[in-house]
């Protein structure tokens, strides 16, 4: 009874950070968007500086009609959203907050594994949308999608086992047991390749090539409206949760804080976390678009050599120091 | 598995039978049959992207199949290689060439009898050897994980090294091939271009990267490239 109950309770709290995370992003996001940008951004809805902004854009798309083109394949249409979005539910659960075992959803053995291949699967959401609703462009933006997962699914692979190799365990919890602050500047190119490659998975700007809204409306996306649609834009914001806390927990120490506090080992993961997200942002805010060509010759020939070399480099300090 | 040991299994045989399955047992069954009828749903449906994503489902579902049998490392190698990025391969492929809503009666092979044969002989083989060579091994699913990624390292890299190493060297063929391939298609269709990234630029054809030899089969062009992709993700 007892067990039930706090796996009950780890998969509620989860739930509720998946919920509330990705929404406190996108008002991030659309402030300091705002700011960048010598504005103030959404500033009536809830009072104060807009904060219940996007929760009146949920009551929006949920009072729109839920359109399905004639020509759509109806089923596959009406699943990919939810296709696009649970995978990161199910991430989420794996990404340890605090040290021990009592800080994670779930312990997995072969935590990098699990959730860079059910990170991967989220991308068949957006394939089944481009395939299903019947129209040129978003056929086009599933295309691009599918590229750009081939081109940069194996930079991240090989920089997350560059990690699992300086930590000699492939479970997360594990290797943030083994972190050591000098493995910062060890694996900093690793993090580097991981981050931007998982930005381009995610294809937030400037890898948003499979979106191009002035070339190909929004890509896999065009077609949908009210609730669908905002399920697309929640997976977007949850991926960025997952990116950062991957990227925190991966590279950046996770609950390892400077000073060492040891009841303070989520806040310090949640920092950390918050940081990236605000890059994330950022970058959408200072980068133009790349071209097609230009992402996979980014990933071909920068990335996937960068992160051969950190596998180099992690094997030879690893024989070295051993 | 392989992993669980033979003469421990042995000894549990005596307090196990089929009479009084147990509840990891039932759902296995369970998903081996959504499993198989996804499978046949993959090659019988007259849809071509719905016959991709049923093999999603039968891949996921021989996933779900190896974390009962606590293989937790296979299970999330094969969602990461065959779902994450054959499935996505095959997708991209048939945007790329033909996909269209609803059924495609043409893509009908007459040879599927041939196929069907080769299928059951093959099928009928593998269930044959499987059953022969396992079949006094029981996997203690109460005990620690026999399919762990530590054991699963160690096995592979003590005992299966030699097989491990010979199947790397088939993929590095198989990448090798299709790079040759995929080079001389372009050098032939269009001289004047002998540079250019190997991925998606290519306005000059519309029909996709990689056609080697024009419109036999396409299988065989896509076979090396899926092998190629497999060997990327599979070899570090």
């Amino acid at each position: 009874m007892n067990d039930a109950l706090d796996v009950a309770l780890r998969l509620l709290i989860v739930f509720v950070v998946f919920l509330t995370l990705p929404l406190i992003i996108g008002q991030t996001e659309h402030k300091v968007m705002a700011h960048m940008q010598g504005r103030l951004g959404p500033m009536y809805a809830g009072g104060f500086h807009g904060w219940a902004q996007l929760v009146a854009d949920g009551v929006k798309f949920a009072q729109k009609e839920d359109v399905v083109p004639a020509g759509a394949d109806r089923r596959i249409f009406q699943l990919a959203p939810a296709v696009a979005l649970l995978p990161y539910l199910l991430v989420l659960l794996a990404i340890p907050v605090g040290p021990g075992e009592g800080a994670v959803g779930e312990v997995i053995d072969a935590g990098i594994f699990f959730v860079l291949a059910v990170m991967g699967v989220g991308v068949l959401g957006s394939l089944m949308a481009g395939w299903a609703s019947a129209n040129k462009f978003s056929l086009l933006g599933g295309l691009r999608t599918a590229a750009q997962l081939l081109a940069y699914e194996l930079p991240m692979l090989l920089t997350a086992a560059s990690v699992a190799m300086a930590a000699g365990t492939v479970s997360l919890v594990g290797i943030l047991d083994a972190f050591q602050w000098w493995w910062l500047p060890w694996q900093i190119v690793g993090a580097i390749v991981f981050f931007v490659a998982g930005l381009a998975e995610l294809q937030r700007p400037p890898f948003d090539m499979p979106v191009a809204d002035s070339e190909i409306i929004f890509g896999a996306y065009t077609e949908y409206t009210g609730l669908r649609f905002a399920l697309f834009l929640l997976a977007e914001y949850a991926g960025i949760v997952v990116l950062c806390g991957l990227t925190t927990v991966l590279f950046l120490g996770g609950w390892h804080g400077p000073w060492g506090a040891d009841g303070l080992g989520w806040v310090w993961t949640l920092l950390k976390t918050a940081v990236l997200a605000f890059v994330v942002i950022w970058l959408r805010v200072t980068y133009p678009r790349m071209r097609e060509d230009q992402l996979q010759k980014l990933s071909w020939t920068l990335l996937v050599p960068l992160s051969l070399a950190q596998i180099a480099l992690t094997g030879i300090v690893k024989v070295v120091i051993q | 598995m392989t992993l669980a040991q033979a003469p421990h299994g042995f000894l549990a045989q005596a307090q196990q039978g089929f009479l009084s399955p147990t509840g990891v047992e039932i759902a296995f069954l369970l998903v081996g049959l959504v499993t198989f009828g996804a499978a046949i749903v993959t090659v019988t449906t007259r849809q071509l992207v719905h016959a991709a994503l049923w093999l999603v489902v039968a891949l996921g579902g021989i996933a779900i199949e190896y974390l009962l049998l606590t293989a937790e490392f296979i299970a999330w190698v094969q969602v990461l290689i065959y779902v994450g990025s054959v499935v996505v391969l095959l997708l991209f492929g048939l945007m790329l060439t033909k996909a269209p809503i609803g059924r495609s009666p043409d893509a009908d092979s007459g040879n599927s009898w041939a196929a069907l044969t080769v299928a059951v002989a093959s099928a009928a083989a593998l269930v044959w050897v499987v059953v022969d060579a396992f079949r006094t091994t029981w996997i203690d699913l109460d005990g620690p994980a026999a399919g762990s990624t530590k054991a699963t390292g160690e096995s592979l890299f003590q005992h299966w090294v030699l097989p491990f190493e010979a199947l790397s060297v088939l993929l590095l063929a198989a990448l090798v091939g299709a790079i040759v391939l995929s080079r001389k298609a372009k050098a032939t269709a269009d001289p004047a271009k002998p540079t250019g990234p190997p991925e998606p630029t290519g306005p000059p054809e519309p029909t996709g990267p990689p056609e080697p030899t024009g419109p036999p089969e396409p299988t065989k062009e896509g076979k090396p490239t899926k092998e190629a992709k497999a060997a990327k993700g599979g070899n570090p």
